[in-house]
């Protein structure tokens, strides 16, 4: 299952990466989506993973004897995952404006803010 | 020591930002709202750091869980000073936006987003918890995306492209540092990874974690390789927001990597060499950027570029003599970048155009306003008794103890670049004789204002004048504050006792 994950992430992380890179607008949101989700399964990851053993006390017990399931990493992914939801459409609808009001796609020709006066 | 009322100046601008919602199209009563909520705000603030000035560090568990279980907010000296300073400058911006912002914008709900921006700041400030700090973060960021883009005007959606997008990368950088510390350690508190990452063995990983921290902290607060996003977004909002932004959001990321690099990752000798390579770097790429440029609010983006590399000097010696630095330039910059960027706002305002060869002759057409903009354009320079002077005396002192001499070297020509900088901006802007001042330019000119606008444009700079005065004059003051953050930040055994309270050995 971990070697899985893995492999997952990493293949995340390149495509999001790869997609960062390319000139589109449209591109890097999927890039950012990409990576973000990479991200979250990351973090799932290295909370260790436990099958089986959820974080539950049984009845007349007061402290965990066994291992169980950290739940902390998922309450985070939560978090991150409602956060980035968020953002994410902000960019979207961003996008869609500066395509409307701009008319174009290419990264290339957004420089008007950088070049001289 | 459980107090619960140090969330208060979160709660403040909260409420603040809830009760102008419901006064969505009265402009009229949301200026003056806001400005009351700003005013006690900072007298909030300046009460909470007198109290723990005398009483020490304070703290509040939220829902009772002790830490490290629960989200600790840790109000100590170095939180609830910036805490001060952040109201101070806001209280300004608050003031000069009633004047400077068209109704269109303000009527698109302008100053409640302006409070939660206010409040994500000072929830960054307070937190004691690393995802904490990124939730706080992501508040800040969502609420300049909409700052940035409100109004929807050509340049600002092209600047927030760069903006956005780069801010997004940021987060992701921050939240897998935030997963390495918790597969490394298992826990998120910042008092408890303090003892807890001294135990790990493997300094290698401890260092890409610190170097993803390094990367996602210095994309916000535009260190030497990542700044291009700034200059490229900063100028193209109103002056009100660019103010907001130049003063207080790049600070963000300053005070997140003295926080973690104090606590977390402190003392690696390969993470000092490469901060202070970046420092040096990051002075002198600001300060050519300046002096190439012609347009104010781009001067004024590049001139934070190059005083962040200042501050990058003590975070990257981490003595306490360069700290006393960082911490006074921090203090320093946040009125003093706030202000500026209103001084560019009032030049557009009278002349219309930011571009210096076009402008002149404003210090014979308006005299006093010169002297009062002068204040700041000096105070940023660091002439004595102006602020800004005494913190590069550290700098100074604290890279010759290190025998930094590269630091040494950039931290001087950087102040020079600085000095020829502001002086070409007097020169062209306020001596100079007024020929080629545009002859069309959209909108009201200053002086067909009304007495209330000009007054609302002209007290916020007063205010930040005053304050940096203050700074420049009381130095003393300002330095034992300093010292006393500085020695808490290079030993912060007495901010973890406080937080993990009976806890440790």
């Amino acid at each position: 299952m971990e070697l899985l994950l893995i492999f997952i992430i990493g293949l995340l992380h390149a495509s999001g990466i790869y997609m960062l890179l390319r000139r589109s607008m449209f591109k890097i949101i999927i890039g950012l989506i990409l990576l973000g989700n990479g991200v979250n399964l990351l973090i799932f990851l290295l909370g260790k993973l436990t099958k089986g053993h959820p974080p539950v006390i049984e009845d007349g017990a007061k402290i965990f004897t066994e291992i169980y399931a950290d739940p902390l990493p998922q309450a985070l992914i939560l978090t991150a995952i409602v956060i980035g939801f968020g953002l994410q459409s902000f960019a979207i609808i961003l996008i869609k404006r500066v395509y409307q009001v701009l008319g174009t796609d290419d990264l290339d020709e957004l420089n008007s803010t950088d070049e001289e006066i | 020591m459980n107090n619960p009322y140090i969330v208060l100046p979160i709660i403040l601008q909260l409420i603040a930002a809830v009760v102008l919602m419901f006064f969505w199209t009265k402009i009229k009563a949301q200026k003056t709202i806001s400005i009351l909520f700003s005013v006690v705000a900072v007298a909030v603030a300046a009460f909470m750091l007198h109290d723990v000035w005398h009483n020490g560090i304070q703290i509040t568990q939220s829902g009772n869980w002790k830490a490290p279980f629960g989200i600790t907010f840790v109000a100590d000296l170095l939180a609830l000073t910036l805490v001060l300073i952040s109201s101070i400058a806001a209280l300004g911006v608050s003031i000069f936006s009633a004047g400077s912002m068209r109704d269109e914008r303000l009527k698109f709900g302008y100053y409640p987003v302006f409070h939660f921006l206010v409040m994500g700041l000072q929830g960054a400030f307070l937190t004691g918890d690393i995802f904490n700090l990124y939730v706080w973060f992501e508040v800040i960021i969502i609420s300049s995306f909409v700052l940035m883009t409100l109004g929807g005007k050509k340049h600002q959606l092209e600047g927030a492209i760069k903006y956005v997008s780069l801010n997004l990368l940021a987060s992701s950088f921050f939240l897998t540092g935030i997963g390495f510390l918790y597969g490394l350690t298992g826990t998120l508190n910042m008092a408890d990874l303090s003892l807890k990452i001294k135990l790990i063995e493997n300094s290698g990983l401890v260092n890409v974690t610190a170097g993803l921290f390094l990367v996602a902290f210095g994309i916000k607060s535009a260190i030497f390789p990542m700044y291009f996003w700034l200059p490229a977004s900063y100028h193209t909002p109103p002056p009100a927001v660019t103010a907001i932004f130049g003063g207080l959001l790049t600070k963000v990321g300053v005070y997140a990597m003295l926080r973690t690099f104090s606590l977390i990752f402190g003392g690696d000798e390969f993470m000092t060499l490469t901060i202070s390579i970046i420092a040096a770097l990051t002075i002198l790429a600001g300060a050519f950027g300046a002096m190439s440029r012609k347009h104010m609010g781009k001067i004024f983006g590049f001139l934070i570029i190059s005083h962040i590399g200042f501050m990058m000097v003590g975070v990257s010696v981490f003595t306490e003599v360069a700290l006393i630095g960082t911490v006074f330039y921090l203090i320093h910059d946040i009125i003093v970048k706030t202000n500026l960027f209103m001084v560019s706002g009032l030049v557009l305002k009278i002349n219309g155009s930011q571009n210096i060869d076009e402008l002149g002759g404003l210090y014979k057409s308006h005299p006093l306003l010169s002297l009062l903009m002068a204040v700041p354009l000096f105070s940023l320079v660091g002439i004595p008794p102006l602020s800004g002077f005494w913190a590069k005396i550290f700098f100074i002192e604290g890279a010759l103890d290190a025998q930094d001499y590269l630091l040494v070297g950039s931290v001087i020509i950087g102040s020079f670049l600085t000095l020829w900088v502001i002086g070409k901006v007097w020169a062209e802007v306020f001596w100079k004789k007024g020929e080629n001042l545009p002859k069309e330019a959209k909108g009201v000119f200053y002086d067909d204002l009304s007495r209330g606008k000009q007054l609302s444009y002209i007290i916020p700079m007063l205010l930040l004048s005053v304050v940096s005065l203050y700074i420049g004059l009381g130095a003393n003051r300002i330095i034992t504050l300093s010292q006393k953050i500085a020695a808490e930040l290079v030993d912060p055994s007495s901010y973890i006792q406080v937080v993990l309270q009976n806890q440790m050995p």
